[in-house]
């Protein structure tokens, strides 16, 4: 590649061409400030509208200033990035910004994680000498997501993951000039629009306007309750994420901690959502294995591939933009509303209480859970399975209201029974993990051998669309993987070209799957720490003693004392599910430069 | 008797036609017809003649006699008398404001003396509805020549040498950027004309594709043989419903005599033009918004590079030209790049067409020689400021031009002096404002149309132009500051400095052109709290002077908030707490007792 040179704050800089002005910056260690840029380099995800004008620099001979996240540096430029005339503008444009901003950082949710204020304050922002109308906006609450466009400040970050990294196309710039907003088409609120809950918009907003809804206030009165018993299932990829709220490192495992964390809250029962996904393993890996039988011995109408069914927001998205393949999908239920099943059935019969006063919370990386579980198909009598659902950060605010000091609490151990996992389980926190998992004992339970090496290297990664080929004894089970709803997409497409010769898919709507979902502490643009994250789930998985969902004897006592078998009318009744058709717009969405 | 064949030429563009110029058409064909002479006399409906000041306009040849303001009833009268008697109808002729003298031959007129016109060469002489007329004129003459007699690099180079440049206003060198879209290597690129005429009182594009759309279409057609494209696209907005019309018969025309489509004139060349309508957004005219819009997105525009020319439509190369740079093209071949050259300042060529406007005699649509100076647009053709007032200044360039005073009028026009003087060519407005003009409302006035145009997709023009239009409004209201200057000022020069696309990197000229030129009066609002042209309401105080006052009470009774007390026959006073300045006490009062301050 043609390599560039230029200079910048009079630091000579050799760059590749094609480099913007911003990245050339950071390789001599200048961080030129941005807001509305954001870059997951690892999951090749860029938004770059060069809208909010903060990273403004000068480039000698040319007119005006240049944005250094769109400018793309040429053979002998001049940059300068802090001349009076930069940093001029560069505070001008942040005052106008903060002009039409509500400011009402001291109890706004994003307060000290929030990009505008972090900016302003790096800008040595003083006081606001432009002053003038503010936008006003009716707040729209989800069953997930709030949306105070008040604190909006146009950077379509969100649009750009709405519509281009997950083709949902819930949300886009409307009207004009400084009416300008970003909103579902018409401004309907999100429940009328085609949005999933992925919370995709929230994990980029920069500032307070997309956040989710908060429930931690009803956990509080919950467990106060005395008539109350109160039970908690964490996901797995919280215990890979939770410590960033605490400043530990990106990557660090919680488990323990978080276990101890939830008891001190006064949980009576700390459980672990990965007794569900080892309990969904037997009955989707039971469904994979059925229909793909019946499908060798000549029944071809039997629909294949089986998609994964895990993730709620993948589950709306269906629903939304392929109601027609609603019998290709997995028909079991998400580890959550699965373990809500077992908890308010068998588990409150094995302890004597009624399901009405039994409280169900769950602890997840994800927003649409929080949709997921006031669904109308997962209540019995009008009483929700899972009653309340926490994100991570949630959890992280609760902790932090209880006077719980996280960093000094030691390890605890999950109760039992349904508090005990496998390693199979632990990886469905990333992209590649529900398939693994499926795959160890779909593997096993098809051959009848036991397999030499449980690690599959060859479904792990970060590429959004992957495939592979896994051997079942002279069988050869051809295996995708998609995450992020637009790559989703592209396999659905293809299914439905009858272009792909899949014999299942494993979907996941966020990038990285949960370990980057919508309800974890944020990543600020930073790819590695999802990375990071990935590492622990796989690092915890290693460290199982059990690695392989079928062995979980917590799972097979389950069985035996309750379900019967794998797909038994018990199992269909408490662990399956059926789809709808959500269908509300015929949308073409074309790829669109930022 | 009339022995010889004659034309009635009757001005059809939007403004005439508004002004029931088509019923003065079936008139003159029906008092024709009675008097035995349809065959003999042709009556024609044209596209625009520009003098749309005095309009409707009829012109009769072969004595180019022009008659302006005409009305159906008098048709009767022009048949009559000019068409059966030969005697011109006196008082339909034009009256020269300066010397009022009639004007017997529109070659006499000095709106028409000084115009040179080429993009407008046909506007007002055929009917643009007609293609065999704009055969007549050549149309077409250029692109067979192009087809037969040169290479596409020779067409882009004489467009090279001609020096032509962008009329949309960013004054980008053609033939270059017509060069670049040929150079791209791809499997399909567009041809887009940019009809997407936003500024307010402008109205060229229009007329052209009014008057003579295939001046246009010949053009496009030309461009996609020079860059390789068989697919042109003519983006116009959808309140220009008569130019659309007009543009679908003149495509199909050209159709059917084998000028647009397959094989055009035998040559194997494949060429074809499809319609797409803008909703009236100022920013489509911004070519990256324009094809966001045609896209069928939301029309705001992302930064370049990547230009048009290399990822445009449906990311395909496309050459974005407007209207009247499409209208400069056929002449330049066929008359050579030499002969445009030589026409125009050193670095811009050929004319450029303005939409003269605001307090002048003569308003209209004006081609001139590029260096033309001010003074004689405004004084010579524009016929000089109305009511025998003062001339303060000319907004050139639209909404966001700047404001250019008496030491400007000197200047010769061109794309670099008209920048160099904080103002811009844009697409060719030019309004002019006399002595009694407020330059801070006018600059708000201005600024305020692109608070509402503004995309909305970068910060400094989003807030920031609303920011000035809010400081404004305090000064006119008599509540600024010398303070606010200085914020005013910095906004501007930051929002210039620091905005996405060229409506936030111009919108502030207004502001900045006035106050460096207007600084007094800008000084008066904030520091006296007085508006000197006595033009804001809320600056004003209404007084009455005694000396005048013979207690008649009729100011009292007329206004509307009883802010005026009295006994008959006593002296009135207004009290100025309640006044609302609405100006009733002043119409009403027989005696000049009411002023105003």
């Amino acid at each position: 590649m043609d390599k560039i040179n230029l200079t910048i704050d009079n630091k000579p800089v050799q760059v590749d061409s094609g480099t913007s002005i911003l990245k050339a910056a950071e390789q001599v260690g200048i961080k030129i400030p941005t807001l509305c840029y954001l870059h997951l380099e690892d999951l090749n995800i860029e938004n770059k509208p060069g809208g909010c004008r903060i990273c403004v620099v000068e480039v000698q001979g040319r007119r005006n200033l240049a944005p250094s996240c769109a400018t793309v540096c040429m053979e002998g430029m001049v940059v300068r990035t802090n001349t009076v005339r930069v940093m001029n503008a560069r505070r001008t444009v942040m005052e106008l910004i903060l002009s039409d901003h509500p400011s009402d950082c001291l109890v706004c949710a994003k307060s000290g994680k929030c990009d505008l204020q972090k900016t302003a304050q790096d800008l040595g922002i003083r006081e606001v000498h432009y002053k003038g109308e503010q936008s006003h906006y009716k707040e729209d609450r989800s069953p997930s997501i709030i949306r105070d466009m008040d604190k909006c400040i146009l950077c379509r970050r969100c649009e750009m993951m709405c519509n281009e990294f997950q083709t949902v196309g819930a949300l886009s710039g409307v009207n004009r000039g400084f009416d300008a907003v970003v909103a579902p088409a018409f401004e309907q609120d999100l429940v009328k629009s085609t949005c999933t809950f992925c919370g995709q918009c929230v994990a980029v907003c920069p500032t307070g306007a997309l956040t989710e809804v908060d429930h931690t206030d009803n956990i509080i009165r919950a467990l106060a309750n005395p008539k109350k018993t109160v039970i908690v299932q964490t996901a797995p990829a919280v215990r890979a994420a939770l410590g960033e709220e605490f400043g530990m490192e990106p990557g660090t495992l919680v488990t323990g901690k978080l276990v101890t964390a939830l008891k001190q809250l006064g949980f009576d029962y700390v459980f672990d959502t990965d007794f569900a996904a080892d309990l969904t393993i037997m009955e989707e890996g039971t469904e994979l294995l059925t229909r793909l039988t019946s499908y060798l011995n000549g029944n071809k109408e039997v629909p294949l591939p089986i998609l994964t069914s895990c993730c709620p927001a993948w589950v709306n998205f269906f629903e939304e933009y392929y109601p027609e393949m609603e019998d290709i999908p997995s028909t079991a239920r998400s580890p959550q509303q699965m373990f809500g099943a077992i908890a308010k059935t068998y588990f409150a019969n094995k302890i004597g209480v009624d399901r009405k006063e039994l409280v169900v919370t769950s602890i997840m990386p994800c927003l649409a859970k929080k949709f997921e579980c006031q669904r109308e198909e997962f209540k019995t009598d009008g009483n929700p399975d899972v009653d309340f659902s926490l994100s991570t950060r949630e959890l992280a605010a609760l902790i932090k209201q209880s006077n719980i000091d996280f960093l000094s609490l030691p390890d605890s151990d999950f109760d039992a029974p349904m508090g005990e996992s496998t390693g199979a389980a632990v990886i469905f926190g990333t992209t590649g993990g529900v398939i693994e998992a499926a795959v160890r004992t779909a593997y096993e339970v098809y051959t009848g051998k036991p397999l030499q090496k449980i690690d599959f290297e060859e479904l792990r990664g970060m590429e959004g669309i992957r495939h592979a080929t896994i051997d079942f004894n002279g069988l050869p089970i051809n295996i995708g993987i998609a995450h992020g709803l637009g790559n989703a997409r592209k396999l659905l497409d293809s299914i439905k070209a009858g272009t792909c010769n899949f014999h299942a898919i494993e979907i996941m709507a966020c990038p990285g799957g949960c370990i980057g979902g919508g309800g974890q502490p944020l990543h600020h643009g930073q790819s590695s720490v999802i990375m990071a994250r990935q590492r622990a789930i796989y690092q915890e998985d290693a460290n199982k003693p059990i690695r392989k969902s079928h062995e979980n004897p917590y799972i097979t006592k389950l069985y035996e004392e309750f379900l019967g078998k794998p797909l038994s009318e018990k199992s269909h009744h408490l662990l399956h599910t059926h789809y709808f058709n959500r269908s509300k717009v015929k949308v073409v969405i074309p790829k669109s430069k930022s | 008797m009339v022995t010889q064949k004659m034309n009635i030429m009757v001005c059809g563009g939007t403004g005439c036609k508004s002004s029931n110029s088509e019923l003065i058409v079936t008139e003159l064909r029906r008092e024709l017809q009675e008097n035995g002479l349809a065959d003999e006399v042709q009556v024609v409906q044209t596209g625009c003649f520009g003098f749309c000041e005095k309009g409707p306009v009829v012109k009769i040849l072969p004595d180019n006699t022009f008659y302006v303001t005409v009305t159906p009833e008098d048709a009767h009268e022009i048949i009559a008398e000019h068409i059966i008697k030969g005697r011109k109808v006196h008082r339909l002729l034009f009256k020269d404001p300066v010397t009022e003298e009639y004007i017997n031959d529109s070659k006499g007129m000095n709106f028409y003396k000084k115009q040179l016109r080429i993009a407008l060469r046909n506007c007002g002489f055929i009917n643009p509805e007609n293609i065999d007329e704009a055969i007549a004129r050549d149309g077409y003459a250029a692109l067979a020549k192009c087809l037969t007699e040169y290479t596409p690099a020779e067409v882009v180079d004489i467009i090279k040498k001609s020096g032509l440049r962008g009329r949309g206003g960013g004054g980008f060198p053609t033939g270059l950027k017509w060069e670049i879209t040929a150079k791209v290597k791809a499997d399909q690129k567009y041809v887009i004309c940019n009809a997407d005429e936003g500024d307010p009182g402008a109205f060229m594009d229009r007329s052209i594709l009014e008057g003579d759309p295939h001046s246009v279409i010949e053009a496009m057609a030309i461009n996609g043989y020079c860059t390789g494209s068989n697919k042109g696209l003519v983006y116009i907005r959808a309140e220009y419903p008569l130019a659309i019309e007009r543009l679908k018969i003149a495509i199909n025309q050209a159709h059917e005599s084998g000028l647009l489509g397959k094989d055009i004139l035998g040559t194997g060349f494949d060429f074809d033009i499809e319609l797409r309508y803008g909703a009236g957004a100022f920013v489509c005219g911004e070519e990256t918004a324009l094809i966001h819009s045609m896209e069928g997105k939301r029309g705001e525009p992302t930064f370049k590079p990547p230009f048009p020319s290399e990822e445009g439509y449906l990311g395909k190369p496309s050459n974005v030209n407007n209207v009247e740079t499409y209208a400069n093209i056929s002449p330049i071949i066929l008359k050579g790049s030499d002969w445009f050259s030589s026409i125009g300042t050193e670095k811009s060529k050929g004319t450029k067409v303005f939409a003269l406007a605001g307090n002048v005699n003569n308003v209209g649509l004006v081609e001139v020689p590029m260096g033309t100076t001010l003074r004689e647009v405004i004084f010579e053709i524009g016929g000089g400021i109305r009511n025998g007032k003062k001339f303060k200044a000319v907004q050139t360039g639209g909404p966001s031009g700047g404001c250019l005073t008496v030491k400007h009028l000197d200047l010769p026009i061109d794309y670099d002096n008209l920048i160099a003087s904080g103002s811009m060519m844009g697409s060719g407005g030019m309004i002019v404002v006399d002595e009694d003009t407020c330059m801070v409302s006018l600059a708000k006035f201005y600024l305020d149309f692109t608070v509402e145009e503004s995309c909305g997709k970068c910060s400094p023009c989003r807030i920031g132009n609303k920011r000035m239009s809010e400081i404004l409004e305090t000064i006119t209201k008599g509540k600024g500051t010398p303070e606010d200057l200085d914020r005013l000022r910095n906004l501007g020069e930051v929002i210039k400095d620091t905005s996405l696309c060229g409506l936030g990197q111009t919108s502030p000229n207004p502001v900045l052109s006035t106050m460096a030129n207007f600084m007094n009066e800008y000084e008066a609002h904030v520091i006296d709290h007085k508006c000197p042209a006595g033009k804001c309401r809320d600056l004003m105080t209404y007084r009455i002077e005694a000396e005048n006052c013979v207690g008649c009470t009729a100011c009292a009774r007329v206004c509307p908030v009883s802010a005026i007390s009295g006994e008959r026959k006593e002296v009135h006073t207004i009290d100025t707490s309640i006044c609302i300045k609405c100006g009733a006490c002043m119409e009403k009062c027989k005696f000049n007792a009411v002023f105003v301050s």
